[in-house]
């Protein structure tokens, strides 16, 4: 199923990158794709800025902005003015 | 539906580790029977080294011997659920007890395992737990439970609990690499959210394998020489994953909707109000609509945006409902309450529906910010709408003595 187009903050850099396949172990919506010795973005629309990508990157090519998808949750961060967090 | 999340102390800060003998990984056994002296306990010989918690870790039910390491004994599990295990389970799915479902986090065996055999990594909510342990039947390998506060490890690997930090801290705790003689460990693939393998590896040595996403497909990785396919890492959302969602929306929405009908009951009573069964009927629908018929049919409603999809069936109650309320003709209870619950009822249907996205495996952070921009305030502007409406159709009965 698919959510809002045009709106993560998934970022790759491909002069990082060492195709190491990190990403390509820990993405739950199968984002990134091989191409040649390195990785690239395939559909970021699945993306739901989980972050695991960019924790398991030892080269620290990948930027995301990571936080809970959750309205309930961005509801009560108006309220505390702190980050929308689980609970 | 505050609730609706997972949350165990509340704090956004990782718990301050016990003090004290037990939970203190550098401890010597010299300092471990002075601490057990001290509390007049017999030392009990176990891997973790902590008398307590091994006592906890040993008499569970689900415990049935013990296997021995070169660190002490460890506590072997059953792979098959008991009645007491689905009931427990059920019962967190309708919100009872779950923020203290926990098993005592530490190494666990199942089978006989010995030094060759694998390690997996689970979280201590015990509905995990028993997933996980339900899957693996004939196998003989080691559990290591992290202490995830009972919280699952989707939510607990977001919060950070989880985390790079307490697998490190509960790897070295539990002596693993005197148990085993391999280096690696397999954590689920969820758990990568919070985990960063490489600073594992670092710091303990063992290399971390990240295995599927599904307990039902660990047997299949395990055979496989640790390969997952596709499938097997892919998070799905399918009509019985939403289902097993609902009682938890349910429950969330039904305190406000009984302080809600509470008022509704005193508007009644003090002669201002004329709210009847049909309107009761037309909020719980409206209610079901949101919270259950939308979430289980998600996948088949038009619109990517849940408040859309959820105002869309909200759209089609309201209809239907001002027709089993004398729609076309004059409804029962008036014209101004009608166009009242033609704006209501949609907007309540879409504010539960959008508070389903904290629920959904795909929703990002982004994506519901921006629904949520223009979500909010068309549903809140309608509702007030919708009450304005009722407040004057209510009065205008009580001035005018006529419904309108």
């Amino acid at each position: 199923m698919k959510y809002l187009k045009n709106v993560v903050t998934l970022q790759h850099d491909p002069e990082k990158c060492t195709g190491c396949g990190m990403c390509l172990e820990v993405c739950p919506h199968r984002v990134f794709e091989k191409s040649g010795d390195k990785v690239v973005i395939g559909d970021r629309d699945v993306c739901m800025e989980c972050g695991a990508c960019a924790r398991n990157c030892p080269f620290e090519a990948i930027i995301v902005e990571e936080g809970v998808g959750c309205a309930a949750a961005i509801i009560m961060s108006f309220f505390t003015g702190e980050e929308p967090t689980c609970g | 539906m505050a609730k609706t999340c997972c949350s165990g102390s509340g704090a956004s800060v990782r718990r301050i580790k016990k003090s004290g003998c037990c939970g203190d990984a550098e401890r010597t056994d010299e300092q471990t029977s002075t601490c057990c002296k001290l509390q007049n306990q017999t030392p009990v010989q176990n891997a973790s080294g902590c008398t307590r918690a091994a006592a906890a870790r040993f008499n569970a039910k689900w415990v049935t011997g013990r296997i021995a390491t070169p660190v002490g004994d460890v506590p072997q599990v059953v792979t098959k659920l008991t009645f007491s295990d689905i009931l427990g389970s059920w019962k967190c799915r309708w919100s009872i007890g779950r923020m203290d479902y926990k098993v005592e986090p530490g190494i666990y065996a199942v089978g006989t395992p010995d030094a060759d055999s694998p390690v997996l990594v689970t979280a201590n909510y015990k509905m995990t737990f028993d997933r996980l342990r339900e899957q693996l039947d004939g196998l003989n390998l080691w559990i290591v439970v992290l202490d995830t506060d009972g919280v699952n490890v989707w939510c607990a690997a977001g919060k950070g609990t989880f985390g790079t930090e307490e697998v490190i801290y509960r790897i070295t705790n539990v002596n693993l690499a005197d148990i085993v003689t391999h280096r690696t460990v397999i954590l689920p693939q969820l758990g990568a959210v919070g985990v960063a393998a490489h600073e594992v590896t670092k710091q303990t040595g063992f290399h971390v394998i990240y295995g599927t996403v599904r307990a039902k497909d660990i047997k299949a990785f395990l055979a496989n020489g640790l390969k997952a396919t596709e499938e097997m890492r892919t998070v799905r959302f399918t009509i019985g994953d939403r289902a097993v969602l609902t009682p938890m929306e349910l429950v969330g929405v039904s305190a406000p909707l009984l302080i809600a009908f509470g008022v509704l009951f005193i508007l009644n009573a003090v002669g201002f109000g004329h709210y009847g069964r049909a309107d009761f009927c037309g909020i719980t629908g409206a209610v079901l609509t949101g919270a259950v018929i939308t979430p289980i049919m998600l996948s088949w409603i038009p619109g990517r945006a849940f408040s859309f999809k959820g105002g869309l069936l909200g759209l089609l109650w309201a209809i239907g409902f001002l027709f089993l309320n004398g729609l076309p003709s004059v409804p029962v209870f008036g014209w101004l309450k009608a166009a009242a619950y033609f704006l209501l009822l949609p907007s309540l249907s879409g504010f539960l529906t959008m508070n389903f996205t904290g629920s959904s495996t795909y929703t990002s952070l982004s994506g519901v910010d921006r629904e949520m921009k223009i979500a909010v305030p068309v549903m809140f502007f309608a509702a007030a709408g919708a009450v304005l409406l009722l407040l004057i159709s209510d009065i205008i009965r009580l001035t005018g003595g006529v419904i309108i």
